[in-house]
């Protein structure tokens, strides 16, 4: 199983939809990228999801919550926490991006300009309050695994960044 | 056990991270500011997470009704084969961040080997833990570079601590029983090679930090056999407690 395609059943989208990431309850599941995998194999749904970072305590609990959201809809599933390929910021799509930045999030740039942020101080990530750029590291590790704690320099507000991960 | 060798080589790899995450877990709330503790926990609950998957195959081996809790909470201390390195306690930041950096090197070095496993449960999991990682030793590097090159204090705080250190350095490369059979079998990685490449990264770090490299050819070893020091003893009491005094509780 090493694809990075996803497998989802048409029918099955709109329900994973309604389910989001604990974490980050503005975005969806599906939008994050975890569910790799979901189908209907004689009657029961089998769902795949891989974590965002190793220890990231949200995966039993969106475990649980596919597993809700299912029944709900009359389906019995098993769910199944894959680690290849490993997930990357990549599969965030482009709604989940807008999301992010609306939830007082940055998202994350690309995997140079990422590096150029948090390794050599350069001030590329967009404040999520003013817009500017004018914004600078505070913390490679922040409230989450998987973020970045920056303020921006202009209107003074602290943000977390969604950092790069490829 | 069929597999006893992947058992006991899957659990050499793990029980660092697991010792490891415990020791940086002990900063949840005691750091020396907000950020740092902050960074100590994420990397703590990156080491754990990494740990329950290697637990999780591990249990999957053994093929009889242990759990992935069973293997972490509930082995004797002499069953623990984590190298003594990773046990040290948090005596100052300066320490933490040594034992830190000292450990990462040689984590990433690890994993960029363990990817090309052809066990393909460890290879993803290496493969996972890779970025991880590479965050850890960044966030190390620089608490090296920051304290050694920074005030007379902070200097001599962290020669002190890679002074103290520097003796664990070497069991890293020791190999266990198990290695030697799965490094034969394609499944390990040859610690012993990693050993130049290792040095070379550590002493630059040191140079460019204004720190003086040891000189001693002095090393301590045991970890890998079971043979703690006796800061393990400690760390396993508080690490087993719950499960100890509630068996089979869960959360």
């Amino acid at each position: 199983m090493t694809t990075t395609e996803q497998n989802i059943d048409q029918i099955l989208i709109p329900i994973l939809e309604q389910v989001s990431d604990p974490e980050i309850p503005v975005l969806s599941i599906m939008d994050m990228g975890v569910v790799r995998t979901a189908v209907i194999e004689n009657d029961i749904v089998k769902v795949q999801i891989t974590p965002t970072y190793s220890g990231c305590p949200a995966m039993d609990v969106i475990g649980d919550d596919i597993k809700a959201a299912l029944k709900a809809e009359g389906y019995k599933s098993e769910i199944e926490l894959i680690l290849a390929p490993a997930w990357t910021t990549d599969w965030i799509t482009p709604r989940g991006r807008k999301a992010l930045e609306d939830y007082g999030i940055a998202a994350p740039l690309s995997a140079e300009a990422d590096k150029d942020v948090l390794l050599n101080g350069k001030r590329l990530v967009k404040c999520t309050n003013c817009g500017s750029t004018n914004t600078r590291l505070v913390s490679q590790f922040g409230s989450t695994a998987c973020k970045a704690q920056f303020q921006c320099d202009d209107c003074q507000e602290p943000f977390d960044y969604f950092k790069c991960l490829k | 056990m069929k597999n006893e060798n992947l058992y006991n080589y899957i659990l050499g790899i793990a029980d660092n991270s697991l010792i490891l995450g415990q020791r940086l877990g002990e900063l949840t709330g005691h750091g020396p500011s907000l950020e740092t503790d902050i960074a100590c926990t994420n990397i703590s609950l990156d080491l754990f997470g990494q740990v329950r998957s290697y637990y999780q195959y591990a249990a999957k081996i053994a093929g009889d009704n242990r759990t992935e809790d069973d293997i972490a909470m509930l082995r004797k201390e002499r069953e623990y084969v984590n190298v003594l390195l990773v046990e040290q306690p948090n005596t100052n930041f300066a320490y933490t961040m040594a034992r830190q950096f000292l450990f990462d090197v040689y984590h990433l070095l690890f994993l960029q080997e363990l990817q090309k496993s052809k066990d393909l449960t460890l290879s993803a999991i290496a493969n996972k833990s890779i970025k991880e990682v590479s965050y850890h030793l960044r966030f190390s590097s620089d608490w090296i570079k920051r304290l050694g090159d920074g005030t007379e204090v902070s200097h001599q705080k962290m020669q002190d601590a890679i002074d103290g250190l520097w003796t664990y350095t070497d069991e890293l490369f020791h190999q266990a029983e198990a290695d030697i059979a799965m490094v034969s079998e394609g499944i390990g990685v040859d610690v012993t090679k990693l050993k130049e490449a290792y040095y070379n990264k550590v002493n630059a770090v040191l140079e460019e930090s204004t720190l003086q490299i040891p000189e001693s050819k002095w090393f301590q070893k045991g970890g890998k056999k079971g043979i703690h020091t006796e800061h393990l003893g400690y760390l396993l009491a508080e690490l087993q407690y719950m499960q100890r005094a509630y068996p089979n509780m869960e959360w």
